[in-house]
């Protein structure tokens, strides 16, 4: 034990207690499909799907999950002329939706 | 092209997802590409001691389906750059993982990493050998004591069978980690010789990981042991066993920790 933990007596268990309590209260939530995020996640990728032929490799998604509000990042490359229109293709990175859900 | 390697044990709570953190921190600490793939379906673990359980979007079932790309199931470790995490999933059930799935993805995986290392689910069933069956190499986990020692025994016996390696008539590397090693308690004779288990199973000893408060800790914590305290004595074991996988000659140790005069006193309270 070194000298900074015999004064932060405290220890790691609270953390560990913090982060069960957030995952668990997502994971319980997300029983039957109806985790929130996920949902977005699907419908916001077949909404883009529906307009533009995105290749999946330039879809980056990121998540952090919070206590109130989690963060869901979805980045896409997207045609600068939808090619389901049949135009020519060039690269626009734009960031398609960033957003919060509680 | 990476080297597969899988963190396996029969016996269920002994060490592997632990072992499987800190190998792969280890590895990325000395500057390696990892990934570290949780093969536990429906029980997955790895997220939570790896502290990337809020960022998980899709697992390995997503991507063995198609419906996701490894590159976006693939959670990069925010401390170390070059670890990276693939979960299982929590839903789903080991039987949406096929065959042929998981082989695509392990074909993958070794395109694009040094090492990849799987961690198996306890048992001898479906699940573990899924796990092992694209390895090169295997850890085989072990507590000093009877079940986990006979276990242990079953498992190598399903290296040498169920894996593609022996299919093709190959020999597999199997070195044995022999962790919760408790120094007091092998000295009062009460604990299974370290030569004894290494003649029993007769595979080489990769490390001696002791029994500590750190490994809690750094669960707690969510962070790989070798990374969350780089000096307490599992992080050196489990560095000193990755140096060995490296192919470095390091004299084989039990590491301690030092206890203070205070500790000492708390814990014989304890006792
Ligand atoms: N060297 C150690 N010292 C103290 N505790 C340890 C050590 N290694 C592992 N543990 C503890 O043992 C418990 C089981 O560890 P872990 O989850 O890594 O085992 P496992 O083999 O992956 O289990 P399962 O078979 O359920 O997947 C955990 O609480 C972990 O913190
Ligand atoms: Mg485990």
């Amino acid at each position: 034990m070194s000298l900074l933990n015999m004064f932060n007596r405290r220890g790691s268990a609270p953390v560990a207690r913090d982060r069960l309590q957030l995952i668990l209260a997502h994971e319980r939530a997300g029983v039957g499909g109806s985790d929130l995020v996920m949902v977005l996640r699907e419908e916001i990728l077949a909404v883009i799907a529906k307009h533009v032929e995105v290749n999946s490799d330039k879809v980056q998604i990121r998540l952090d999950r919070g206590q109130d509000m989690s963060t869901l990042d979805i980045d896409i490359e997207l045609p600068l002329t939808p090619a389901k229109a049949g135009g020519r293709a060039g690269e626009l990175k734009t960031k398609a939706a960033k957003l919060a859900a509680a | 092209m990476a080297k597969v390697l899988v963190v396996t044990s029969g016996k269920g709570g002994v060490g592997k997802t632990t072992t499987t953190a800190a190998l792969g921190a280890a590895l990325a600490q000395a500057g390696k590409s990892v990934a570290v793939v949780d093969f536990d379906v429906g029980l997955r673990n790895l997220d939570l001691v790896m502290g990337a359980e809020r960022r998980v979007v899709y697992d390995l079932i997503n991507v063995v389906n198609g419906d996701a790309k490894l590159s976006q199931a693939l959670i990069r470790d925010k401390r170390l750059d070059k670890l990276h995490l693939l979960p299982a999933s929590q839903t789903r059930d080991k039987d949406a993982l096929t065959d042929a799935g998981v082989a695509r993805v392990m074909d993958e995986l070794r395109e694009k990493f040094d090492w990849v290392i799987c961690d198996s689910p306890a048992g001898i069933e479906r699940g573990a050998t899924l796990a092992m069956r694209h390895a090169d190499v295997a850890v085989v986990v072990t507590n000093p004591e009877v079940s986990s020692v006979r276990d242990s025994d079953r498992i190598i016996g399903l290296l040498d069978s169920k894996t593609l390696k022996a299919e093709r008539g190959e020999t597999m590397e199997k070195h044995l980690i022999l962790t919760r090693y408790d120094p007091a308690r092998a000295d009062r004779g009460d604990m299974l010789k370290i030569e004894d288990v290494l003649e029993i199973l007769s595979i080489p000893l990769l490390a001696i990981i002791p029994e500590s408060m750190e490994v809690l800790r750094a669960s707690n914590v969510g962070c790989p042991v070798t990374l969350n305290n780089p000096l307490c004595a599992p992080a050196r074991a489990y560095t000193d066993a990755v140096r060995r996988l490296n192919g470095d000659a390091v004299p084989m140790s039990v590491p301690t920790d030092k206890k203070s005069f205070l500790d000492k006193l708390f814990t014989r309270r304890a006792a």
